[in-house]
C-alpha cells in the first residue's frame, strides 16, 4: 500500500529511503551534488526516525574504506558521493568489489575536473566502470527511491555480493523537486530484511583472514569469481524488482525499452536524459516517425544480451554518452558496440552534456534526422574525426 | 604488570600469529605483534596496512593468523578500523554481534602507512576519538618495497631514494615527529616503545588497550635489510638507539609525558649508528660533520623531551 505522493527533490528521496533501510553504518563526507542525501540522512537521526551510526570521516577514501570495515563486520552500511569524491575513493571502490562487500552507495553524478564543476555528467561513474561494482541509473526521483530500496537486497544477496551504486544525475534528479511515492515505513523495512553475510569478521570464534595477499597463482582465478556475481546480479535484480513491483506497482528491468515495437531508430541513453527522450519521441511517433528509446537501468552489470535481442533488428542505433574517452570510443557507444557485434545495426555515437551542458528536445529530435554522430551542444567546431 | 609467564600463556595452542610466515630472519615485526597480541585480554580484531607484516602473514590460500585479521589498502588501515569499531557499537546496541563482550580493536601498520600515507586517514580516526590501538612498527623506512626512504627514515640514512654518494650524504631531513603528532590529538594514550624493551611494550599496551578512546604506539622495530645488520645484532642496535636517547621510551597519558626507561648512561649516538650499514658512510671522508649533527639533534630533542617529562 502506498502513500501519497510528495514532493521531493532526488537527494531527498535516496535520505528517505535510507531512513526506511535503516543502515547500521553511515560513513559520510560532503560533496555537492550529494550533501542533500547524507544531510538528509544525518537529520533523521538527529530526530530519532533513522537510527544507524554516523561516521564523519575525513575523505571519501576514508568513507569506502569504513565502508568495507563495517560491512564485513556485519553492519548494513550505505554511503553517498559524487565526482572527485568517486575519484578519490576509485581505488578502494574496487577493493570493496574484490572483498564481496556489500556496499550501497548513492552517487549524484557530476562531472570530474578539471577545470572543477559541479553539475552533472557521468564521467565519475565511467571512472569506476571496471572496478566490480554494479550500477544502476536512476532517470528522475521516483526511481533514485525506488532503487535505492532494491539495492541492500541486490547488493546483499548471497549469489552476488558486490557494491551496488546508485546513480541519479546531479542537480537535475538530485536537487528538482517533483512527485514521489514512498513506500510505507514498515512495507520498505519488510522488503529490505535484515542485514546477513556469510563470514563476519567480529565472529572471534571462528577467526578469518579477510583481504589477505594473491599471487600469480590464485589471483586470476579470484578476480574471475567477480564476473560470476556480477553475473548473477541480472537475474537477482529482475527477481527483486519484481518483489519491489508487486509491493509499489512500478517495474524496472536491466534494459527498458519505450516504443521501440517497429522503430527503425533508437537512442540509447542513461539517467534523466531518458525522460527527455521519452517526451520527444512520443512527439515523434504522434508525427509518425518510427522512433523508440532504450534506457539502461543498469550499466554494470551490462545486460548484453537483452541489449542485442532489443536492437538487433533496427536500422539505426544513436547512443548518447554523458562521458567521452578521448582518444577512444565513448563508453556507452563502446558497450553497445560490443554487444551489438555482427549485427546489421547502424550504430552512431553522440556525445552530450559533459559538465551539466542541458540537452534540449530540439537536440534530441536532431539526432533522429543526423546522418552521422556528433558532440551535440559543443560551440564551434568539433575536432576533425 | 606484564608477566612473561603470561605471554607464554597466550602462544600455548593456537598462537595468534602462527610461525610459517614469510617475514625475513631477524625481522622485529613478528616479536612486536606477539608481545601486544599476547598482552591483550579480550579477543582481537586485527586490521593491517599494506606492508612487510601484510604480505608476509596471508599470502591465498594461507594465513598465519588465528585472530580475526583485516587488510584493505596502504594508506587507510585507521579508516577501515573506524567502520569496524562503529559496526561493533552499532551490532552491540541492536543485538546483533556474533558473541558477547568487549573486542580490542588493532592496528598494525609500518612506518610508511603511518607517518606518510596513512597519515591523513589516522588524524580523522584520532580526532573522531575511535576505541582503537594504532601501532606502528616504524623500521624507517619502505622495507617492503626495498628500503626507500620515509618519513620515518633519520637524517642521514642511506637508502634506495637518498642514496649516499659523492655528492650526496644519505637523507637530507630529519624524521617528523610522528609520537608528537598523535599527541597533538589529545588522544588519551600515546606512547614510544622499542623491540628490544618487550616488558616496557607489553605494559604500554596494557594501558592503551584500556585507554577510553584511541591510543597510538610507536615501535621501533628493526630490520635487518633495510638497517643492513645481522640478525643476531639486532637487540644490541636497539639498546643502543634507547640509551642514547636517540628513540626515549616514554609515555604520554591524557597529555601527562612519563620516561618510562631512563638510560643509566646515556651512550653517545655513534653507538647507534656504528652498527648498521645504513649509516655506513657516515663514517668516512666527511661524515664527521654529520655526526655531530646528528648528536646535536639528538641532544636538543632528548632535552626538550626531559623538560616535558618533568613539568
Amino acid at each position: 500500500m502506498a502513500t501519497e505522493a510528495r514532493i521531493l527533490t532526488g537527494g531527498q528521496a535516496v535520505a528517505e529511503a535510507m531512513r526506511q533501510i535503516d543502515p547500521d553504518v553511515v560513513p559520510m563526507y560532503p560533496i555537492t551534488p550529494q550533501t542533500p542525501i547524507i544531510q538528509g540522512f544525518a537529520t533523521f537521526v538527529a530526530q530519532g526516525r533513522a537510527h544507524g551510526e554516523l561516521v564523519d570521516v575525513e575523505s571519501e577514501h576514508s568513507a569506502m574504506s569504513a565502508a568495507i570495515g563495517a560491512a564485513l563486520a556485519g553492519a548494513r552500511t550505505i554511503t553517498a558521493t559524487s565526482s572527485q569524491g568517486l575519484a578519490l575513493m576509485a581505488e578502494v571502490v574496487y577493493i570493496a568489489a574484490s572483498m564481496r562487500a556489500p556496499v550501497v552507495m548513492a552517487v549524484g553524478n557530476r562531472a570530474l575536473s578539471g577545470p572543477i564543476n559541479i553539475h552533472c555528467d557521468h564521467s565519475d561513474s565511467m571512472l569506476v566502470r571496471d572496478s566490480g561494482a554494479i550500477q544502476l541509473f536512476a532517470e528522475n526521483a521516483q526511481e533514485a527511491y525506488d532503487l535505492m530500496l532494491i539495492a541492500p537486497r541486490l547488493a546483499e544477496h548471497p549469489d552476488v555480493l558486490l557494491p551496488v551504486l546508485i546513480c541519479q544525475d546531479g542537480f537535475t534528479i538530485t536537487h528538482s523537486a517533483e512527485p514521489v511515492v514512498l513506500l510505507e515505513d514498515d512495507v520498505a523495512r519488510e522488503f529490505v530484511g535484515e542485514y546477513r553475510i556469510p563470514n563476519s569478521l567480529l565472529d572471534v570464534r571462528y577467526p578469518t583472514t579477510q583481504g589477505p595477499f594473491a599471487m600469480p597463482d590464485y589471483y586470476f582465478e579470484l578476480r574471475h569469481q567477480q564476473l560470476a556475481a556480477m553475473q548473477a546480479a541480472l537475474p537477482v535484480f529482475e527477481q527483486m524488482a519484481s518483489e519491489f513491483y508487486a509491493l509499489s506497482g512500478r517495474r524496472y528491468h536491466s534494459v527498458e525499452p519505450y516504443a521501440l515495437d517497429g522503430a527503425d531508430h533508437a537512442i540509447v541513453c542513461l539517467g534523466s536524459t531518458g525522460g527527455t527522450v521519452k517526451d520527444v519521441v512520443d512527439e515523434l511517433r504522434a508525427e509518425g516517425e518510427a522512433v523508440g528509446l532504450l534506457e539502461l537501468r543498469s550499466f554494470r552489470p551490462l545486460p548484453r544480451h537483452d541489449v542485442r535481442t532489443a536492437l538487433d533488428s533496427i536500422r539505426t542505433v544513436s547512443v548518447l554518452d554523458r562521458a567521452d574517452s578521448p582518444g577512444g570510443a565513448p563508453p556507452l557507444f563502446a558497450e553497445l558496440a560490443a554487444a551489438l557485434h555482427g549485427t546489421e545495426v547502424d550504430l552512431r555515437s553522440f556525445v552530450y552534456g559533459l559538465g551539466g551542458r542541458d540537452l534540449h528536445p530540439e537536440q534530441i529530435r536532431a539526432v533522429f534526422t543526423e546522418d552521422s554522430g556528433a558532440y551535440i551542444g559543443l560551440r564551434g567546431a568539433p575536432c576533425p574525426a | 604488570m606484564s608477566r612473561l609467564k603470561t605471554l607464554v600463556r597466550n602462544e600455548a595452542g593456537t598462537p595468534p600469529l602462527r610461525g610459517g610466515h614469510a617475514l625475513c630472519q631477524g625481522c622485529g615485526i613478528p616479536m612486536v605483534v606477539r608481545t601486544i597480541v599476547d598482552t591483550i585480554d579480550t579477543p582481537v580484531v586485527v586490521v593491517s596496512a599494506t606492508g612487510c607484516l601484510e604480505v608476509a602473514t596471508t599470502r591465498f590460500p594461507t594465513t598465519a593468523w588465528n585472530v580475526p585479521w583485516l587488510h584493505v589498502a596502504f594508506e587507510n588501515a585507521a579508516a577501515v578500523v573506524s567502520g569496524v569499531e562503529v559496526a561493533y557499537r552499532a551490532l552491540a546496541k541492536r543485538g546483533g554481534l556474533p558473541q558477547d563482550g568487549p573486542i580490542t580493536f588493532l592496528v598494525l601498520a609500518g612506518d610508511g602507512g603511518t607517518y606518510d600515507i596513512g597519515l591523513q586517514a589516522l588524524s580523522g580516526a584520532l580526532e573522531r576519538g575511535h576505541h582503537f590501538l594504532f601501532v606502528c612498527y616504524d623500521n624507517e623506512a619502505y622495507m617492503n618495497t626495498g628500503v626507500q626512504r620515509s618519513g620515518a627514515t633519520p637524517f642521514g640514512a642511506n637508502t634506495t631514494t637518498s642514496p649516499a654518494g659523492v655528492a650526496a650524504l644519505g637523507k637530507a631531513q630529519q624524521r617528523k615527529d610522528m609520537t608528537a603528532i598523535a599527541v597533538a590529538h589529545h588522544i588519551p594514550y600515546v606512547a614510544q616503545a622499542a623491540s628490544s624493551h618487550w616488558q616496557d611494550l607489553s605494559e604500554k599496551v596494557e594501558r592503551a588497550a584500556h585507554a577510553d578512546g584511541p591510543a597510538f604506539l610507536n615501535v621501533l622495530t628493526n630490520c635487518p635489510v633495510g638497517w643492513g645488520h645481522e640478525p643476531r645484532h639486532a637487540i644490541e642496535i636497539l639498546n643502543a638507539g634507547v640509551d642514547s636517547c636517540y628513540w626515549p621510551l616514554y609515555e604520554v597519558v591524557d597529555g601527562r609525558y612519563r620516561l618510562t626507561y631512563t638510560p643509566e648512561t646515556i651512550v653517545p649516538v655513534e653507538e647507534w649508528l656504528r652498527p648498521q650499514k645504513r649509516f655506513a658512510h657516515l663514517f668516512t671522508g666527511e661524515g664527521a660533520a654529520v655526526l655531530r649533527e646528528i648528536q646535536r639533534h639528538v641532544d636538543d630533542e632528548w632535552e626538550a623531551l626531559a623538560a616535558r617529562c618533568e613539568s
